[in-house]
Formats: structure tokens, sequence, C-alpha cells
């Protein structure tokens, strides 16, 4: 299988911290991969790097054989790089159609269009109502995203990148601050999402890394300890001393 | 309820505009009043200009202080043209517009790199280097501004000496380009502006080139405000540097607010209102800057989305 993402000698500091020092990391076309790690780690440090909104200090960022350090966040999405936003980022004020029709117009034809009104552009909404439909939030379509539920903004937070039709998704804790049942439902819709594209996924539940990921890689101060399977994951000794020390994680 | 991004003009309001416009002269001429339709002009170059400050503030969510600029360097061309012997509005109107344009592409690849209060500052202090710029230029007449040998001509048999005809000529105008705004608003790429407007990073991530929308709207808006500038030119039969100071910025910002940022034919009302109340109010005191303010205050405090949600309320309560 060929690598759709590969991180070269990645290096970024804060000052005399480096946040990410010196990743080498590389995410095989569809698999869901998982990055774990303590608190601090730089697992967010890492993703903003990836999708585009931080600057690395040094190293290359591959992706499907073109360097895309030097591209914007932008340029990243259409080349098929989308991000969801670990803190939920929607339009607020704006209805549920209305964000996703915004996603599908970045992606369908250029947007220096001043004379036809998008208002009757039947294609952006239907695409729109579709993409509702595939995270759960059909019967939602009309309401302001801002007033939706906790759980169904991290939907439609996943629908707005899918709405890219992205070849890698990164997943920037999906599942944070969602309850069991919420986080269920969650796990399902990716686990649902394997067929459409290559995930990269940061998560604190291990539960739900070990029941997504195929392969999990350990980042611990700013350094990938160790890539495996989730099996290899939960018996490596380093990462066990490094970060699973809780036994019930490990059980999990 | 969401925010409706595409923007409505209802005919019920706008058909009876239009008329009373088109019939105005008609009007001051019957009450023997013709310094009404030089009011009148007035008043709708700086709908104008205000509409399109509000493509910046109300739509794309940024707030330039440095308008004026663009307003004043639209007067600036139609005059220095008319100097050099060039009177024909079908070559220095356009010409105004690309000046402004230019001017705008320059000040906005700049400005538009930075956010909220620094926006503010920057985009003020490229418009007042232009001011003083203006105000040393002693060729052009510096301080003084430059007086308008003659004004602009039309050909097709108008003459824009005329009050009369100088008015219609602005309306139309105004109506026209007033209208490309509109239809900008609703396409594609004002509805991009208004996402923009709702969460920048949101639609960085989503795939579009955030900056090169809001360069191009800053472009847009600038070249409507050069056009406005060189109506204003020839109502005023010069252009002087006050026409770029800040106060004249501040003036065009008010209007957009004090009709409603939100809406799309707010500013224009806002305009209306304001170079109303400043003609009514100085007949009766010198000091009508502070019966202005006091008004204001009253709008920004009681109707914080601008008087034109005043007609919105009245709309749906009817």
């Amino acid at each position: 299988m060929a690598d759709l993402l590969q991180i070269r000698g990645l290096v970024k500091r804060f000052g005399g911290l480096a946040a990410t020092d010196g990743v080498d990391l590389a995410v095989t076309a569809d698999e869901i991969h998982a990055l774990i790690g303590p608190n601090g780690a730089g697992k967010t440090t890492l993703i903003h790097q990836i999708a585009g909104s931080l600057r690395p200090d040094a190293g290359h960022i591959v992706f499907d054989g073109h360097d895309v350090t030097r591209l914007g966040m932008h340029a990243r999405v259409g080349a098929g790089l989308a991000r969801s936003f670990q803190l939920v980022s929607l339009f607020r004020k704006l209805s549920v159609l209305d964000n996703l029709a915004f996603a599908v117009q970045a992606r369908s034809g250029t947007s220096f269009r001043f004379w036809r009104a998008a208002a009757d552009e039947r294609a952006l909404f239907d695409e729109a109502r579709t993409l509702a439909g595939e995270v759960d939030l059909a019967d939602r379509v009309d309401a302001r995203a801002g007033a939706l539920a906790h759980g169904e903004q991290r939907r439609l937070e996943i629908g707005l990148a899918l709405a890219t039709r992205p070849r890698l998704l990164l997943l920037d804790e999906p599942l944070a601050g969602l309850g069991p049942e919420e986080s269920d439902r969650m796990v399902t819709l990716i686990s649902g999402l394997r067929t459409r594209c290559t995930m990269f996924l940061v998560e604190h539940d291990m539960d739900a890394v070990f029941r997504l990921a195929d392969r999990v890689s350990v980042l611990v101060s700013g350094r990938i300890i160790a890539t495996d399977t989730p099996d290899g994951i939960r018996a490596h000794a380093e990462v066990r001393r490094a970060y699973l020390g809780d036994d019930a994680l490990v059980d999990g | 309820m969401a925010v409706a991004l595409h923007q409505r003009v209802r005919p019920a309001i706008v058909v009876p505009v239009l008329a009373v416009l088109c019939a105005l002269p008609l009007v001051t001429q019957w009450i023997d009043e013709p310094f009404y339709l030089v009011l009148a002009s007035r008043v709708l170059l700086f709908a104008l200009a205000a509409t399109s400050l509000n493509l910046l503030v109300g739509f794309g969510g940024m707030v330039s202080f440095g308008h004026a600029a663009f307003f004043g360097a639209g007067a600036y061309v139609v005059a220095i043209a008319a100097m050099e012997g060039v009177t024909s509005a079908w070559i220095a109107w356009p010409l105004a517009m690309g000046v402004s344009a230019l001017a705008a592409a320059v000040i906005g690849a700049i400005s538009l790199r930075t956010r909220g209060v620094y926006f503010i500052m920057i985009t003020l202090a490229f418009a007042q280097m232009m001011f003083y710029v203006f105000v040393s230029l002693k060729a052009y007449g510096g301080e003084d501004g430059l007086s308008l040998p003659r004004r602009s001509v039309i050909g097709l048999g108008l003459d824009l000496k005329s009050d009369t005809t100088f008015y219609y000529v602005v309306l139309a105008v105004c109506a026209v380009v007033i209208t490309l705004l509109w239809r900008l608003v609703n396409s594609r790429f004002g509805r991009a502006l208004q996402g923009v407007r709702e969460n920048e990073t949101r639609m960085e991530a989503v795939g579009f080139p955030v900056y090169r929308h809001k360069l191009v709207a800053f472009v847009i808006a600038g070249a409507v405000a050069g056009l406005a500038g060189a109506l204003a030119a020839n109502q005023n039969d010069m252009a002087s540097p006050s026409m770029l100071h800040w106060n004249q910025s501040g003036m065009l910002l008010v209007m957009v607010i004090l009709g409603g940022t939100g809406t799309f034919l707010g500013p224009a009302l806002g305009a209306t209102v304001m170079l109303l109340l400043e003609e009514t109010l100085a007949e009766f005191t010198l000091h009508w800057q502070f019966v202005m303010g006091g008004i204001l205050l009253a709008v920004v405090l009681l109707l914080p989305g601008g008087l034109a949600t005043l007609l919105q309320r009245r709309r749906t309560d009817g």
C-alpha cells in the first residue's frame, strides 16, 4: 500500500520548547491511523502543521507525492486534505444547510462569480442535504448551527470536512466533550467513512482508538516513540511506561 | 432563527422609492426650490459610497476606516483629467474607478494581512497618508483643492451643468451600480464573502482562498467609491483634500451603521437620513453636530441593527 501522507523530520519550536521534535510518520492509503499521546505531547501542534495552519521550522510534509509544506490551508484542502477542529468551528449564526453549502461551493468550481444568485444553485443545496443525511442531521437542516446540541455540532463539523471530498481526513479529537451514547454514535459514523477516505485520528478516548484504528502512533514530548497495530501498541513496553501506565486503559 | 445569506430587496419598497426619485425634479420645480435637487444628488452619491463601504463592513466583516481615500482619489482623477483637457465622462469616470481600484489593491494587499483593530488603524493610516499627499501637491491646488474647469461631458445631448440633468445622471448611475452590487452580494462571491464575515478560519478550512476573496471585495468597493467621488467632484465643481480626510471616512461609517450593516439598502437609508438631518439641523443651530450625536447615540442604543430594522419590524408586525 502506498503512503498517502509522509512526514519527514518535522520540527516546530515555540521559544525554547520543541513542540514537534523531528517527527517522522507515514499514513498509508485507506487506513485509519490514530495518534495518541499524553497531554502536551504536541498532538494538536502536529495536526496544525499537517493542515497548514502552522508553518514548521524544519522538515517536510508530503501528501500524495507532492511536497505541501509551503502550501496554505485552503490549497491543501483543494488537494484533498481536510480537517475537523478540536474546538468546534462552525458558522454559528447560519443554518446547518448553509454551513454545508459553503463547503460544497468551495469545492465545486470558482467562487469568483458575481451575477447569478447562489441561492438558485440547486446543486449546492441538494448536495448539502445529502451530506446532512450522511452525518445524521437530515431533520436539522434548517436549524441554526449554534443552536444544535454538542453532539450534533460535532457531527456537522465532520460533515463540513466531508463536503470537501477529502482523500485524507484529519480528525482532531472528534469525541471531545461527548457523552457515552453520543461517542458511540460518532465512532459508528467514523467507522462508516472508512471506505470513503483515509483518516488520521487524534483522540484521547482509548476505547475508541482501539476500536477504530488500523495502526496507532504514539507521540511523547514531540517525538513518535512507536507506530504499530493496536495490539502491538498495547504490548509495547516503552509505550506502557510512557503513556499507558493506567492499567484500565491497557485492558480497554 | 438562522441568519439568511440571501438579501431580499422588496419591490414594495424599491418601486415607490424609485418613483419618488424620478418625480423629484418636478416637485422641486413646482415648489421652486432647486436647491433640494442639488441636495438630492448629494444624497444619492453618498448612498452609493456608503453602499460600497457596506460591502466591506456589513458583508465582509472588514471595518475599513479609510474608505474616503478611494472616494477622494476618484474626485481628484476627474479634476486632474479635466485640467489636462480630458473632460469626457466616458473616459474620466472609468479612469477614476480604475485609479481608485488600483489604490485599493495596493492598500488592501497590505492592510488585509491584519485583522480587527489593526485593520481599522492601518486603513485609517493609509487614507491619512493620501490626504497629506494631496495637501502637499501644490500643482493640484494643495490645501485649497483643485477646481474643475468644467463638468464632465457625457454627450447624448445631456449637459451636466443643468442641475436636473445632473440629478438624473447621478440617479441612473446609482441605480445601475447599486443593482450590480446587490447581485454581487447574492452571488457565489457574495455568499463566500459573508462566510468570511461569519468564520474566517472555517472558510479557509473548507478550501476558500480567504485573502483573495477579501482583496477582490476591497478593490470592488474602492472602485465604486471612486465612481461616487467622480460624481462628487462634478457636483462640487472641485476636488479637495477634505474629501479624503478621516472625517469623511468616519461620516461614511456612520452612514453605514446608522442605516444598518446587516442589510443591503440600510446604508443608503443611513446616508439619506444623515445628510437630511445635517441640512435641517444646520438651519436651526450652529451646534447641529451636538444634536446629531444625540440622535446617533439613540439609534445605536435603541436600534442596534440600524434604521433599516425599523422598516423590517413594521413589516412583520403588519
